[in-house]
C-alpha cells in the first residue's frame, strides 16, 4: 500500500520537447454500427460520436464512463477487432503516422497489447512460464523470465505451473508479466479492476504503475472513477460516445471546483465519500442523432442553446480539454 | 427478525468457508456486510435466500423455518442482472411475473415507460438492474439480500440506485443485507456494518 502511495504521487513528468510527440493521438473519432431491422430500413447506432485522446510514453490515461457507453468498442477499434458492420471515421495516429487497418494487424500483439479482463484468456495446458517466454525477444530467456517474475511479485516456482493451479490475482500478474516481457509500447487494459477487493485492487494498480515506469503508455478503460484516480495521470471522461472532458488527476479535489464539465462534477460528487449525490443516470440512446450537447437532458446548468448547438472540445492546456458551452 | 443461526458451509473437497456463523437483521434495518472477494459472501447470500442449503444451522424468518408458500419472503438481488433475466422476455413480462407489485416502486427506481417494451440486451446494465430490484419487492417480501448490486456500475448510477433502495426498504419496513467490498458505500447506506472475515470463524 505504501509503495503505491509513493508511486502515486510521483507523476511521470513529460519533458518539454516531447510534448507534441504523442505515442497515440485520436481525433474526431467515431464508430457507427449499421444494422438491418425488420422492413429492411437500416438502423444506425452512433456508439462513439466524437472521441479524442492523446497519450505519451510512460503515461497512464483512464477512460471513465458509464456501462453501456461504448468504452469497450473503443479498445476494439484501436486494435482493429471491431464488428464488421461498423464504420470508423476520424484520425488515429500511432507514433505520428496513421493507424490503418493493415498497420493495426501488424502492430497488435507487438506494439499494441490488450490486457484482458477475463482470467481464462491463457492457454490452459501450457506452463505459464512458457506463455510469458514467447514474448521475450532477448537472449538468455530463462534469466530474463526470472527477473520479470520477480518484478511482478511471483515466485519462480510458478514458472512451471499451468494456469488452473493459480488464483485470479496471480493470473492477472501473469498478464502484467507478459506485457513487461513484450515490446509493447501501448497497453490497453479493459476494465482491469472488475470484482477486485481493495487489497487486490491496490496491488493491480501498483503493477500497472510498474508497466508505466517501464516507459509504456497505458490506456485503462473503466467505470470505476476511484480506481482511475489512484493511478492515472489524466482522466478522459466519456459520456454518450463523446469525450466531454480530459482532466489531470490533481484537479479532483473537495467538491470538484476545479472540474469544468457538469458531468465530471456529477460523477465526482456521486461517490459515497463525496456527498453521494444521485442523478438520473440514463444516457441518450445511441440510435438517435443529437443536435446539441449530449449531456443537455441531464445537465443542471443547461439552457436553450445547449439543446441546439453542439459544443466543441476546447483545448485549455496540453493536458486539459473540455466540451461545454459554459466551461 | 431474520436470524442466521449457527450456519456452517463448505463445498465438496475444500475447506470450510465459514463455521457457526451467527447474526440477525431486524425489519426496516440496513445491515452492511464487508469482506474480501472469494471469502464466501455470495455463498452466504445464497444460503440466506434458500438457493443453497447449509451443512449445519438454520435460517429463521420471523420465528418460522421450513416450507413457505409462493414467493419466498427473503429475496436475493444478484450482482450481474443480465444473468438472471430471461433474455427472450420483454421487460414487461419480467415485471408481470410478480403478482401485486406496487406501481410506485417502478417510479421510485426511475424505470422509464419506454423500457418495458425492450428486451434485456437493449438496456444497459444499470437500467436492467432496476428491474431486478423492482421484482424483488413483491408483496410477500420481508427481507432482501443485495449482493454487490452496484459494483459493475459508475458512481452516478450507484448513487441513484442506492437512494431509491434506501427509500424503498424504509418505506416498506424491509430488512436489508447489503454485501459489498466497497467500504465507503456501506458506511453511507448502512445502519450497522458487519465484517464478514471477523465472524466466519475459520483460519
Amino acid at each position: 500500500m505504501s509503495i503505491l502511495h509513493e508511486l502515486t504521487y510521483t507523476t511521470n513528468a513529460v519533458p518539454e520537447e516531447r510534448h507534441a510527440n504523442y505515442l497515440l493521438e485520436v481525433k474526431n473519432f467515431s464508430l457507427t454500427i449499421e444494422r438491418v431491422e425488420k422492413g429492411y430500413t437500416p438502423e444506425r447506432l452512433y456508439v462513439i460520436r466524437d472521441f479524442h485522446l492523446k497519450i505519451h510514453h510512460g503515461e497512464i490515461v483512464a477512460i471513465v464512463g458509464a456501462s453501456g457507453s461504448g468504452k469497450s468498442l473503443l479498445a476494439d477499434a484501436i486494435l482493429g477487432i471491431h464488428p464488421k458492420n461498423s464504420m470508423i471515421e476520424g484520425t488515429v495516429n500511432f507514433e505520428k503516422s496513421p493507424l490503418t487497418e493493415k498497420r493495426k494487424k501488424q502492430l497488435r500483439g507487438k506494439d499494441i497489447m490488450l490486457l484482458p479482463q477475463m482470467t481464462n484468456a491463457l492457454d490452459p495446458l501450457m506452463k505459464v512460464g512458457k506463455q510469458v517466454q514467447t514474448f521475450i525477444k532477448q537472449k538468455n530467456k530463462q534469466k530474463v523470465l526470472k527477473s520479470i517474475f520477480q518484478k511482478v511479485g511471483l515466485s519462480p516456482t510458478i514458472i512451471k505451473e499451468i494456469p488452473s493451479t493459480l488464483s485470479g490475482g496471480m493470473i492477472r500478474r501473469i498478464f502484467i508479466a507478459m506485457a513487461l516481457a513484450s515490446e509493447a509500447k501501448l497497453i490497453i487494459a479493459d476494465e482491469p479492476t472488475n470484482g477486485l477487493d481493495l487489497e487486490a485492487l491496490d496491488e493491480l494498480l501498483l503493477q500497472l504503475k510498474i508497466l508505466a515506469n517501464d516507459h509504456r503508455a497505458i490506456v485503462m478503460i473503466t467505470h470505476d472513477i476511484e480506481a482511475a484516480l489512484k493511478i492515472a495521470d489524466k482522466i478522459a471522461v466519456f459520456y454518450a460516445g463523446e469525450t466531454v472532458e480530459i482532466v489531470p488527476r490533481k484537479n479532483f479535489t473537495k467538491k470538484g471546483e476545479k472540474l469544468r464539465h457538469p458531468y465530471t462534477k456529477a460523477l465526482w460528487n456521486a461517490l459515497p465519500q463525496n456527498g453521494f449525490v444521485p442523478m438520473d443516470s440514463s444516457q441518450p440512446s445511441p440510435s438517435i442523432v443529437i443536435k446539441g450537447c449530449v449531456f443537455s437532458d441531464q445537465c443542471p446548468k443547461a439552457t436553450k442553446i445547449c439543446r441546439i448547438k453542439k459544443p466543441k472540445l476546447q483545448e485549455i492546456s496540453d493536458n486539459e480539454m473540455v466540451r461545454c458551452l459554459y466551461a | 427478525m431474520l436470524e442466521i443461526k449457527n450456519i456452517s458451509f463448505k463445498y465438496e473437497r475444500s475447506d470450510w468457508l465459514f463455521k457457526h456463523l451467527n447474526f440477525t437483521i431486524e425489519q426496516g434495518e440496513i445491515v452492511g456486510m464487508y469482506g474480501k472477494s472469494g471469502s464466501g459472501k455470495t455463498t452466504l447470500a445464497k444460503i440466506i435466500t434458500n438457493y443453497v442449503s447449509p451443512i449445519e444451522g438454520d435460517v429463521i424468518i420471523d420465528g418460522e423455518k421450513g416450507e413457505f408458500q409462493g414467493i419466498y419472503p427473503v429475496q436475493l438481488i444478484w450482482q450481474h442482472p443480465e444473468k438472471v433475466v430471461n433474455p427472450k422476455w420483454k421487460l414487461i413480462e419480467v415485471i408481470e411475473e410478480v403478482e401485486g407489485l406496487d406501481k410506485e416502486i417502478i417510479n421510485i427506481l426511475g424505470i422509464k415507460k419506454e423500457w418495458f417494451n425492450r428486451r434485456p440486451s437493449e438496456l444497459s446494465g444499470g437500467e436492467l438492474q432496476r428491474f431486478c430490484i423492482a421484482r424483488a419487492f413483491s408483496p410477500n417480501t420481508r427481507y432482501i439480500v443485495a449482493d454487490e448490486i452496484t459494483s459493475m456500475f459508475d458512481a452516478i448510477t450507484q448513487a441513484q440506485i442506492w437512494h431509491a433502495m434506501m427509500k424503498l426498504v424504509k418505506q416498506r419496513n424491509i430488512g436489508l443485507l447489503a454485501i459489498s467490498h466497497h467500504i465507503h458505500l456501506l458506511e453511507k447506506i448502512s445502519d450497522r456494518i458487519i465484517d464478514f472475515n471477523n465472524i466466519c470463524n475459520v483460519r
